[in-house]
């Protein structure tokens, strides 16, 4: 499909992220232009305040956006997961730049201008106002650009809380391999907005600067114009998060919607789809939060932001309740299920009928050409591989160190650590000869890799199952009765069939999901 | 200022003024009267507390020892706005809002004073014609848009605005080419006359000092080292007064020199 195709297509969805995007930009920028340049004139006058101020929004900065989210799902009022949040970091990000140039702005004001001003016998608020913040205002607006590009970045991101924008194209492009219809898609208008916002808060700059300020270009109707401007978007701004703030508590209070969570891979929002569309059919309002990034979904179903999220109980057991990988299914699912009730009084489904564990991959040439069915066979040749794993990989404790330390792995150089989806692509183009991907993954086969054998039965069960809240159950009965029926019912080759469609066939989940149900009879 | 009262405009009485990163007092034991329609100079080098002394008065600094009295009443006891806004100021450079036009720099105290606005131009138009430049020109212009001689000219009209008894003045001409500070001295010099002004002017040239001053107060180290008529100082024989003079004996020297060469 050409990308020309893909934006007719794709052309309303997009305008709705584009829009959504752009309101996260505007109305955290705006909170942050309120909350910053006060401050950063606060910190002018008090400056024993100005080090330690500075120095925590600089620290601020350096949080990474994926861990800042993490830290704001649990908070009270300003957390959760949806626009809200992402909002909040946003701010958090956008403070440092407007707090700064603030505070460089005024105090870069000549002394003589200011001592001449006091001399006048101008009281402080006259010098602020008349003086300072007009002779400071294009360092300050210089501060709020740079605020604004950030924020245009770092929104991208936002989508992993389920805050929507271009970050949701941006993602999918990511997870989705090859298709970089998604990534342009999403990159491209995210790209033009931090220009655009660049070069018209440029253009501002330059119209509070003393070299605009002459007999001639003098043109103050145009200045209370642009005024007007700046004010109407500040007023904008709050309403929104107002109005934003407002609609997200009606809905938490509605006791007949349901708000299903999933994690931001393929398998994981077909599986919230399933639970979607089957609580829709049966007349319940759902309001989906997909595509939550890292451990966040658990977050937001301890934090009461979701209802439910499908789960692995092999995640569940060592990344969430940090125990020892073991390789019974029975005995993982009983204890998962036990320490949710005790820990976070959440009910574990009853197992849906397929494992998606660990699947070490090479590609299907190299098997080939030395037979290599299982991880034990391809031990010895280890030496000469270069491996790529995803993050979780990486750092779970049945991951990396004890997947290397069963099998005695040497790999030729330390494993990248790198994008799940990424891998895929890393070893079918030969940058990487060994990955460990998803046992459902659609596209093994498309892309002729070949998954050995967990010949020493290392990995633990990853049977997959619904996390729900049990005062969601309580409140909506029809929840249990539901995923009771969906015990059992779809087997290993059913999801991969799925994810196919889905990562291969390039169809949307809600379709593919719809099809499925019917075939069912659900 | 009334004037009914005997007391002097301004009186240093004891004043000393250090700040704690330096080890010696900027100004030591000042003592010190400017009277009513007095111009008085400072003059000292670079350094000597002449500056120091002249923020004393309205205020920018206060005395870490001693009082400076202003209209009888010390500087502390006044509200400080009110007290600088009956003070015109005038720094080198002119310190003008550089965003704000010349009509907005002259009327910027006139306005703080809550004048209404017609008033406020009429006065702006009539203090830009007594420093001698054209307000219908230059009223619109921003101070970058102005040579340096004609900012200072704004800097002096801005300081007359609200009409102040008393005008501080800190090397106002220093940056200016020989010419036009002559004629702007010469200027300076019969504006204040013909309005009455009292006024405080810091220089660290001796030319000036004696053009302009009804009194000259030679400072040296933070210490008023002599104050005296210009006549009187001319003649005087106190060692930093006689050392100044022989730069100007010196000057004198080498300009009769070059026009007895030509």
């Amino acid at each position: 499909m050409s990308f020309w195709t893909f934006l007719q297509q794709n052309w309303s969805e997009m305008l709705t992220l584009v829009r959504q995007h752009l309101n996260l930009v505007l109305i955290s920028t705006s909170i942050a232009v309120v909350i910053g340049i006060p401050t950063g004139i606060l910190l002018t006058r008090k400056q024993a305040l100005r080090n330690p101020v500075l120095g925590i929004a600089n620290v601020m900065q350096t949080i990474p956006s994926l861990a800042l989210f993490g830290f704001l799902i649990p908070l009270p009022f300003i957390g959760g997961i949806g626009a809200r949040t992402a909002i909040v970091a946003l701010v958090l990000y956008a403070l440092l730049p407007i707090i700064r140039n603030t505070v460089t702005g005024i105090v870069g004001v000549d002394r003589n201008v200011r001592e001449a001003a006091v001399a006048m016998g101008m009281t402080d608020q006259q010098i602020l106002w008349q003086v300072e913040l007009p002779l400071a205002m294009s360092v300050i607006l210089t501060g709020v650009r740079v605020a604004m590009v950030i924020c245009v970045g770092v929104a991208t991101i936002a989508s992993a809380v389920g805050a929507g924008g271009l970050g949701v194209y941006i993602f999918r492009g990511l997870r989705d391999v090859g298709n970089t219809n998604l990534l342009l898609a999403g990159a491209l208008p995210a790209a033009l907005m931090a220009l655009a916002a660049d070069f018209s808060l440029g253009l501002l700059e330059q119209r509070f600067s003393l070299e605009a300020k002459t007999e001639k270009k003098r043109a103050p109707i145009l200045n209370k114009v642009v005024l007007a401007v700046i004010a109407l978007v500040l007023v904008g701004g709050t309403y929104g998060t107002w109005r934003s703030a407002r609609s997200r508590t009606q809905l938490l209070a509605g006791a007949g919607r349901v708000v299903v969570g999933s994690k931001d891979f393929t398998e994981s929002v077909l599986l919230a789809e399933i639970v979607a569309q089957m609580l829709e059919v049966r007349g319940v309002i759902v309001e989906r939060q997909f595509e939550l990034g890292g451990n966040l979904p658990h977050d937001a179903l301890v934090a009461g932001r979701i209802d439910l999220y499908p789960e692995y109980t092999g995640t569940a057991h060592t990344a969430i309740l940090h125990h020892p990988p073991i390789t019974d299914p029975r005995a993982v699912y009983e204890q998962v299920k036990r320490e949710y009730a005790e820990k976070f009084n959440v009910e574990v489904s009853p197992p849906l009928g397929f494992e998606n564990t660990f699947a070490i991959l090479v590609r299907g040439t190299e098997a080939r050409r030395l037979n290599l069915k299982t991880i034990s066979e391809a031990a010895p040749h280890a030496r000469g591989y270069r491996a790529g794993f995803g993050q979780d990989f990486m750092s779970r404790a049945d991951g990396y160190a004890g997947f290397s330390k069963a099998y005695g792995l040497k790999f030729a150089e330390q494993p990248r650590e790198m994008d799940l989806s990424l891998t895929y692509i890393a070893l079918a183009s030969n940058k990487v000869d060994l990955i460990a991907g998803n046992s459902t993954e659609g596209r093994i086969a498309a892309m002729d890799l070949v998954q050995l054998e967990d010949d020493r039965r290392y990995f633990p069960p990853y049977e997959a199952v619904y996390m729900v809240r049990k005062d969601s159950l309580a409140r909506m009965p029809i929840l249990g009765k539901m995923l009771a029926k969906l015990a059992n019912a779809i087997t290993t080759e059913e999801m991969r069939q799925l994810n196919y469609e889905v990562d291969a066939n390039k169809r949307g989940p809600a379709e593919v999901v719809r099809e499925w149900i019917k075939r069912k009879g659900f | 200022m009334t004037g009914v009262d005997n007391n002097p405009l301004v009186e240093f009485r004891d004043v000393s003024y250090s700040v704690p990163s330096l080890p010696s007092p900027i100004i030591s034991d000042l003592d010190l009267k400017v009277e009513q329609g007095e111009i008085l100079v400072l003059l000292g080098e670079s350094g000597c507390g002449k500056t120091t002394t002249l923020k004393l008065v309205n205020r920018l600094l206060t005395p870490t020892t001693g009082q400076v009295l202003v209209e009888g009443k010390s500087t502390t006891e006044w509200d400080p706005i009110r007290l600088r806004r009956r003070i015109g100021y005038v720094i080198q450079d002119a310190g003008l809002f550089p965003h704000f036009t010349v009509e907005r720099n002259v009327g910027l105290v006139p306005s703080l004073e809550g004048w209404e606005r017609a008033r406020v131009k009429e006065r702006v138009i009539e203090l830009l014609s007594l420093v001698g430049l054209d307000a219908d020109k230059f009223d619109q212009r921003f101070p970058r848009e102005l040579s340096g001689g004609q900012r200072q000219r704004v800097g002096v009209a801005r300081a007359l605005a609200a009409d102040p008894p008393l005008l501080l003045l800190d090397e106002p001409f220093g940056a200016l080419d020989p010419l036009r500070r002559a004629s702007l001295q010469r200027e300076f010099g019969e504006l204040t006359r013909r309005l009455h002004k009292s006024a405080i002017f810091v220089t660290h040239d001796l030319r000036e000092a004696l053009r302009l001053g009804t009194r000259i107060a030679l400072m040296h180290a933070g210490r008023l080292a002599l104050v005296e008529t210009p006549e009187n100082f001319l003649n005087s024989n106190e060692e930093h007064a006689r050392a100044y003079l022989e730069t100007l004996q010196l000057r004198d020297d080498e300009e009769g020199f070059t026009e007895g060469d030509r």
